[in-house]
């Protein structure tokens, strides 16, 4: 650490909440609820994007962004709880929410970890001042939750390598810049043996990004293939056919990303909460916000979002001060998936019929049909909450490991499908 | 339970729980099942020899607390209150001897005393019968006479109320609480003995009908003890809060221990995926019991303004999710879980006793509606 005497966490909070109500727009809180709400056109979305590059740079500019980033690489260096008064600072206002994850974490913080010297100082500034949004390239139309699994291959050729594959599920790959990918290098040892880790150009030759439209209409799910396109090793991120080490970590990260103190997050600073005052608002447009049944969800949403803060700061402790493994960052992925959905149902709850069936007229209470189709995306995106159960079960308290047949033969030799088994 | 204790606070969360282990181990607790009092006068006068009683009481009056915060220091106890389901009324008594050490008095000074050293108990008369049962809407009537008061109404359920020697009263003079400290055998007071569904926590119906005392057993100002009645009222529920959750924390424990022990079809328990997630799930919310239930505590003990919006959420969460819990914990045991010889129904019942009492998990969520309702027309 540098010898600059450190700001403190009051003096900071201070900072940041003339910062923000002197250059931010204020913001209704449903747009923080939910962020895949298909509410934009392609240009509105990009009008989006930029903004938000362009507030994250007047943060960057005001020494408010990359809060836990060390210095030489243009943050902050200060602590999570600098961070986390800046949430509470951010509550109600406009913030670059593109740009949090998964580019400060999980790409950002991977980079950290295992990033050379040379990657860190081009990309972290980078990412800081919202020149480059990241995307993680992990899922494969193949599978998602058995990530070591990953297909997407990279063959040596001298001071390069040559990846084909497709990624998918990433979301606004048509408007990011860099992908961290997960690759397979060598395919005749077992699974976790073989795979490393490339940054690359997301628009570039030989990689195409498709859109996929989701239930409710929006586009900003993508696809990617590609064909021979070449990366130099100098952009590998740790060791060759050691990417695991890396993927291990990864996983983590993303695990932790409501708890992480690279990321920015609005949250609601005592007696609010982003929820509880989204579903107040629903039900003030339903107007049956008195009705004692609409109160007691009312009530118990709020009591989701305080719980859920309280249990993501204890694991966030837990992690700093070793109390906790790191697995137990699963805990925290667990609650918050499942607590996002009942917020949503209970939104679609309160709706009554206009949930189902709408006008321009209803405001507020149009969305919670098709926020209620979405619902399970809380508990899918991010890695699902089956694969946080098997952590804490397995992890945390220590249950025999489900019986896999990939273990100990090499990745070649893997069943990978029902219609590819012999 | 806090993740950090200091190495005093380690000492002493580990010698209370050796204490219980010793005096009222299970089979213990399943042989005061029909005891009048539900404990020996002896285990709670070793309790109060460690502390159990003075955390919360002014070093002025012979208290003192182990970090500088009391309340913190105490719920380290309800939890190990909460793992051995342990008897005698923790939250009443500590949350009397605080009020009346800071009222101070001659009348406090008296009873604080006999508290600490623990040859005498104490209990907090607040709830009422319906429909005057919720947290706001008690009307135990106090009316000054001349230099007496006079108290009508009826409490129920009273923890303790047979063997206390003193009860503090909580009523309403005018729009206005005030608080009585009533000593027992009061004339005009009358105990019937009421069921429970705790095996050592006893309770009563307290009536009192014309109980004239003298005006220097108030408590506080007459007419201006909201305050003192919110104070406990956050207090209580911080104790029950950490009890409860030792309470989870034992029957997840057992159950675990439970899963790797047994075998179905020539494999434990716990290499069944669907058994594994539902731990992880109660893994879960066990840990955001602890998380909630200590930030509430130290917002009580601190005085900060969201003390209220984390209590109702911890006694709303710990009472809802730790039922779940546990009921879990007895459906994963199978028949046995449902014995009076099996320990996990102690703390079912444990759980069960302090979700149902100073306002259920649905009451609290009421509050924090409230909550959410004034701060939303504020802004
Ligand atoms: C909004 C959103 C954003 C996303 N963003 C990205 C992104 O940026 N980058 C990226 O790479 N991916 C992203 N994903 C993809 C996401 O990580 C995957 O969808 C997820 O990991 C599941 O993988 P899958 O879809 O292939 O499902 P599968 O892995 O095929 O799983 C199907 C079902 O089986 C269950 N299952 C699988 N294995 C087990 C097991 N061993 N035990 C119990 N249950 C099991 C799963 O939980 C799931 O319910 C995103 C997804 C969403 C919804």
């Amino acid at each position: 650490m540098s010898n600059v005497e450190q700001e403190d966490v009051e003096t900071f909070r201070q900072r940041a909440r003339s910062f923000i109500r002197n250059n931010l727009q204020p913001i209704s809180s449903d747009a923080l609820v939910f962020p895949l709400r298909n509410v934009r056109n392609d240009d509105e979305e990009l009008t989006a994007v930029a903004r938000e590059r362009e507030v994250q740079r007047m943060l960057f500019d005001a020494g408010l962004a990359g809060i836990c980033f060390p210095r030489k690489y243009g943050g902050q260096e200060l602590t999570p709880a600098h961070q986390r008064a800046l949430n509470e600072e951010f509550d109600g206002y406009e913030y670059p929410s593109r740009l949090q994850a998964p580019t400060l974490s999980p790409c950002a913080a991977v980079l950290l970890d295992f990033g050379s010297e040379e990657q860190k100082l081009r990309h972290i500034p980078a990412i800081l001042n919202g020149e480059e949004i990241w995307m993680q390239f992990l899922s494969e139309p193949s599978g998602g939750s058995d990530v070591a699994g990953a297909q997407m291959s990279a063959i040596r050729d001298g001071d390069e390598w040559v990846l084909n594959g497709s990624k998918i599920w990433t979301t606004g790959a048509w408007w990011s810049d860099w992908g961290l990918c997960l690759t397979r290098t060598n395919w005749d040892v077992p699974k976790h043996r073989g795979l490393s880790v490339f940054i690359l150009p997301i628009h570039q030759p030989g990689l195409e990004v498709h859109r996929i439209e989701m239930l409710n209409g929006s586009k900003e799910f993508c696809q990617e293939f590609l064909t021979d396109v070449r990366v130099p090793d100098s952009d590998r991120i740790g060791g060759v056919d050691d990417g695991w080490t890396v993927g291990t970590r990864w996983m983590f990260h993303e695990r932790m990303l409501t708890n992480s103190p690279l990321v920015t997050m609005p949250t609601g600073a005592g007696r609010t909460s982003v929820g509880a005052t989204f579903v107040h608002a629903v039900a003030q447009e339903a107007g049956r916000a008195s009705e004692p049944h609409i109160r007691d969800y009312i009530g118990e949403t709020l009591m989701l979002d305080i719980v859920e803060r309280e249990l993501q700061r204890r694991i966030g402790d837990g992690l700093a001060t070793g109390t906790m493994a790191d697995q137990a960052a699963a805990v925290g992925r667990l609650f918050s998936g499942v607590a996002a959905t009942r917020i949503r149902t209970i939104a679609f709850e309160i709706a009554g019929g206009a949930g189902a069936a709408w006008t321009d007229d209803d405001g507020e209470l149009a969305f919670s049909g098709s926020d209620f189709l979405m619902r399970q995306v809380s508990c899918i995106g991010g890695g699902t909450t089956e694969m946080a159960r098997n952590v804490i079960s397995e992890r945390v308290l220590g249950m025999p490991r489900e019986r896999t047949l990939d273990k100990d033969i090499p990745y070649r030799d893997v069943p990978r499908s029902a219609s590819s088994r012999t | 339970m806090l993740l950090a204790l200091t190495d005093d606070q380690e000492l002493f969360r580990e010698t209370t729980s050796k204490l219980l282990g010793e005096f009222v181990p299970a089979e213990v607790l399943r042989s005061l099942q029909d005891d009048a009092i539900g404990f020996e006068a002896e285990y709670w006068r070793r309790g109060a020899d460690l502390g159990w009683t003075s955390l919360l009481v002014g070093e002025e009056h012979g208290g003192g607390s182990l970090s500088g915060q009391g309340l913190v220091d105490l719920t380290l106890v309800a939890h190990e209150f909460g793992r051995h389901a342990a008897p005698g009324p923790l939250a009443v008594t500590n949350v009397v001897a605080a009020t009346l050490s800071e009222a101070g008095g001659s009348q406090s000074n008296g009873v604080i005393g006999d508290l600490l050293t623990g040859r005498s108990i104490a209990t907090w008369c607040f709830s009422e019968p319906r429909p005057h049962d919720r947290l706001d809407n008690g009307c135990l009537d106090i009316r000054v006479n001349g230099d007496e008061v006079v108290l009508n109404g009826v409490k129920r359920p009273v923890e303790s109320g047979h063997g206390a020697s003193h009860l503090l009263v909580s009523g309403r003079t005018g729009a206005g609480y005030s608080q009585v400290l009533v000593p027992a055998g009061a004339s005009g007071m009358t105990l019937a003995t009421m069921q429970s569904v705790d095996l050592t926590r006893r309770f009563s119906v307290v009536t009192f009908d014309d109980v004239r005392l003298p005006s220097s057993t108030v408590i506080g100002e007459i007419g201006c003890a909201g305050e003192q009645v919110t104070r406990q009222l956050r207090r209580v529920i911080a104790i029950l809060c950490a009890e409860s959750v030792g309470t989870m924390q034992a029957a997840f424990d057992m159950t675990v221990e439970w899963a790797f022990d047994r075998y179905s079809f020539g494999r434990p328990l716990a290499s069944y995926q669907e058994l594994k997630h539902r731990f992880a799930d109660m893994k879960t919310w066990l840990e955001a019991s602890h998380a909630v239930s200590d930030a509430a505590t130290l917002a009580v003990a601190l005085g900060e303004p969201d003390a209220d919006e984390l209590l109702s959420s911890a006694k709303a969460f710990i009472g809802d999710f730790g039922s779940e819990l546990i009921q879990d914990c007895v459906q994963i045991h199978g028949g046995i879980g449902v014995t009076f010889d099996h320990d996990l129904h102690l703390f079912l019942r444990r759980h069960t006793l302090n979700r149902g009492l100073y306002g259920t998990p649905e009451e609290h969520r009421q509050r924090l509606a409230d909550l959410v309702t004034m701060t939303e027309s504020a802004t």
